[in-house]
């Protein structure tokens, strides 16, 4: 068997000593383009290493169900087991080692034009190069406690990448808006893992399964452990209630977004909830699932109005990070993780399409603007227009085709099952954005690439990106489409489910693995109850209908969204949204501006915050200041008195029996006349008055 | 009526008086020195008279002699210190020499 381990730590260690290595001499030059070529190469070979593992990992050196995991003693913190360092590779993490490094070194390349000439190109690539080596560190990672330390370094990075032009206003606030939002969630997801820490004594995920098998991880602390980690999956992935950073996220660089804000980063939160899937309870997978199919919806219907490029895009990736949770959130394991992996290429792919056209037409990102460009740039418009028909869903041919039908198929059948009825709110949202997805991305397409051109003097001078750019676009492009073709692929037919079979079921007794790779509870029913909902066993009657409703659905809703939008912004009815926009002038209003969201936190809770900060200040001038000043005045007024004390009292005392010893003496001294004959008279009188009072005695 | 020890004393004890009251009421160091000597003779006569009536083993009578012969070496003594007492100070008068007023 390949040493999966180590060659998965080389992987990791190639961008953090280049990381290291940039950081010190990105600014000399005396490797010629030391800055691009070394970054993009060394991430072609660390690429390399993912294609070698994965196809050793499914051509005959499969790895056990288990995975491989190295460890290494990192530091107690208690007398009980050690914090180790490890690494644990199984299917999931070489499926995501692909998709990290691929789309990795295809944006580096893509960066290489688009970053051409770019005063602070070093350190971009420095940023870059720190993402990509804590994305593969966060893969890796056999423990939360090194998870959450990646998870936070890829943050770290995401930020530094955001605000890259920080000369800009708008990408300084929308940097530390990103980092702010996405910690907000990773507060929750500290107090998950300490919740797990302290219940079970350690971080691994191995000690963690056996736990909830053995069920020492149970109950409440379960389900709060589950939602706080899913919190930090909230934040990261940038679900319902904290996806106002991502839109904002696009102040990047474009190729940043593709990478870090569509295809990896994003979809860490996605991967956690996937990598700790044995750990959630019921009600945790409720909540993941309607988070999921809330934002899903929500993210879609702004995306339907939305003019900047990359603004659609961002909503449209928010919206397909929502299909992700709801696919997980039902039980539908591989479901959730190949609509990951597809999406991470069609969507990689859109960004940096957009890419190419803004670059093409000098930074102009609204979508009012373009028009017609497919004359001009054909690769591109191609590339886009296959990743545009991949995520819509355009049946059989695309990659997203199957990941979304096998998630709305899951939904459907979650729905289906009996006592689930109530449940009717995620199918519809799933089903309904799965219509506005076609809509939306068809609608940009065409405003993009078919019409008259709006803005003739920028398409005048408008061409294609040079192939560093174009060639990212084809590989992706073609990934878009064939991505979906390994289901059926010659491997195996069901090759995604088996990979995608969460991780090391046989751990613990007491679970068994059912055919569709799903979590069955044995004694336990009410707990895997929601995880048992879907996909499990092909051969359920329910299920297998509920996939076949789904897919005729899917197929009819992806084919109207992209047929409305044709004829809404190509040829047809070009005046109706317009008239529609004009019919429904306030929900237009509240869409265009993205539902008051953001509108919303600044009244609630950025208002709040920033009242509770007076309110501090305020506390803190009068009342700890106050108390401060009093503790001193009251310490002065102490000394004050101890002064006192020590001028009157002590030195009173000691100059006082100094004075005392000076005039007893002094009177005492005038006896001593130095007279012989006083002396001898005083004699006689004592004498004489002895004697008396002898006499006076006897 | 014929003499006996209270004579003896009385004499003794009106020599002493006089003698203590020579020395605090003459100022110079002579006269001190003449009121010691009647102090002593004083003594003397309390001396002989106790040895007299007393015991008769002349213990008196030895005591008196060391007695004159203390008074000897204290008159050659003290004469001696007012010598020097009139080479520093000039006079004998002793209310001059107060040196040793407190």
């Amino acid at each position: 068997m390949l040493p999966y381990a180590h060659i998965a730590i080389l992987i990791w260690l190639i961008p953090v000593c280049l990381f290291a290595f940039l950081a010190v001499f990105h600014k000399q030059a005396f490797l010629p383009r030391v800055r691009d070529w070394l970054a993009t190469g060394a991430m072609g070979v660390c690429l390399g290493l993912s294609l070698y593992m994965f196809y050793h990992a499914w051509g005959g050196s499969a790895l056990p169900k288990t995975g491989v995991s190295w460890q290494l003693e990192w530091f107690r913190m208690a007398p009980a087991e050690p914090v180790r360092m490890g690494v644990l590779v199984d299917n999931l993490t070489v499926i995501m080692l692909v998709v990290v490094t691929l789309v990795s070194f295809l944006v580096y390349l893509f960066s290489i034009g688009y970053m051409h000439g770019d005063p602070k190109y070093g350190r971009y690539f420095c940023g870059l190069l720190l993402f990509s080596a804590s994305m593969v560190g966060l893969v890796l990672a056999d423990n939360l406690f090194m998870l959450y330390i990646f998870w936070e370094l890829v943050g770290l990075s995401s930020y530094v990448l955001i605000g890259h032009w920080f000369e800009k206003p708008s990408a300084c606030q929308a940097s530390m808006k990103a980092f702010i939002t996405t910690r907000i969630g990773d507060v929750g997801m500290f107090i998950g893992i300490m919740i797990i820490y302290w219940q079970i004594g350690s971080f691994s995920y191995s000690d963690v399964f056996a736990a909830v098998g053995r069920g020492s991880l149970a109950g409440t602390w379960r389900t709060w452990a589950g939602i706080g980690l899913f919190l930090g999956a909230v934040g990261k992935s940038a679900q319902f209630p904290l996806h106002v950073w991502l839109p904002d996220a696009m102040e990047g660089p474009t190729p940043v977004s593709a990478l870090i804000h569509a295809a990896t980063m994003v979809a860490a939160g996605v991967y956690m909830v996937g990598r700790l899937f044995l750990l959630f309870d019921a009600p945790t997978f409720l909540v993941i699932a309607y988070t999921g199919a809330i934002t899903a919806f929500v993210a879609a219907t702004i995306a339907l109005v939305q003019d900047d490029i990359k603004k659609v895009l961002a909503y449209s990736t928010v919206s397909q990070l929502g299909y992700m949770m709801l696919a997980l959130g039902v039980g539908s394991y591989a479901a959730g993780l190949f609509h990951l992996t597809t999406h991470a290429f069609f969507k990689a792919c859109l960004f940096l399409g957009s890419g190419s056209v803004i670059y093409a037409m000098h930074h102009e990102q609204r979508m009012s603007q373009y028009g017609g460009l497919y004359r001009k740039m054909k690769i591109t418009a191609l590339t886009f227009l296959f990743s545009c028909l991949s995520i819509s869903g355009f049946p059989f041919i695309t990659a997203g085709f199957y990941s979304k039908d096998l998630i709305l198929g899951d939904t459907l059948a979650f729905f289906l099952r009996p006592g689930h009825s109530a449940h009717f709110l995620l199918p519809l949202f799933g089903f309904g954005t799965a219509f506005m997805t076609a809509f939306y991305m068809f609608r940009q397409y065409y405003l993009t690439f078919t019409g008259e051109p709006r803005n003739p003097e920028r398409f005048h001078h408008a061409h294609e990106s040079p192939w560093v750019m174009t060639l990212p676009l084809v590989i992706l492009g073609a990934l878009a489409i064939v991505g979906g073709g390994f289901k059926f692929g010659p491997i195996n037919a069901e090759w995604f489910e088996s990979m995608g079979r969460p991780p090391s079921l046989s751990w613990y007794s007491g679970e068994q693995i059912t055919e569709g790779g799903t979590l069955q509870a044995a004694g336990e029913g009410e707990d895997g109850a929601a995880a048992e909902a879907a996909g499990e066993g092909r051969g359920d009657p329910l299920v297998h209908e509920a996939h076949q409703m789904a897919m005729y659905l899917s197929i009819v809703l992806a084919l109207s969204g992209i047929l409305v939008a044709t004829l809404f912004y190509w040829r047809g009815f070009t005046q109706a949204p317009a008239a529609i926009a004009g019919a429904v002038k306030p929900l237009y209003t509240f869409l265009w501006n993205k539902w008051y969201f953001d509108e919303l936190y600044w009244a609630t809770v950025i208002a709040g915050t920033v009242a509770a900060f007076r309110i501090s200040r305020w506390f803190d001038i009068y009342i700890i200041d106050f108390l401060v000043n009093l503790a001193g005045q009251l310490g002065k007024a102490a000394a004050w008195l101890i002064g006192l004390f020590d001028n009157r009292a002590i030195d009173g005392a000691v100059n006082g029996a100094g004075w005392l010893c000076s005039s007893t003496g002094g009177a005492l001294g005038r006896l001593q006349t130095g007279r012989v004959r006083t002396y001898l008279l005083t004699l006689v009188v004592g004498v004489l008055l002895i004697a008396a009072i002898c006499l006076a005695a006897f | 009526m014929a003499i006996g020890l209270e004579h003896y004393l009385v004499v003794g004890a009106v020599l002493f008086a006089l003698g203590l009251v020579c020395c605090m009421a003459r100022r110079t160091a002579i006269g001190i020195l003449i009121g010691i000597e009647l102090i002593l003779n004083a003594a003397n006569i309390n001396l002989i008279a106790f040895d007299r009536f007393g015991t008769g083993r002349f213990d008196g009578q030895i005591f008196a002699v060391f007695v004159i012969i203390l008074a000897a070496c204290e008159a050659a003594i003290a004469l001696a210190i007012i010598i020097g007492m009139f080479m520093n100070f000039g006079t004998i008068d002793t209310d001059v020499a107060d040196k040793l007023e407190g």
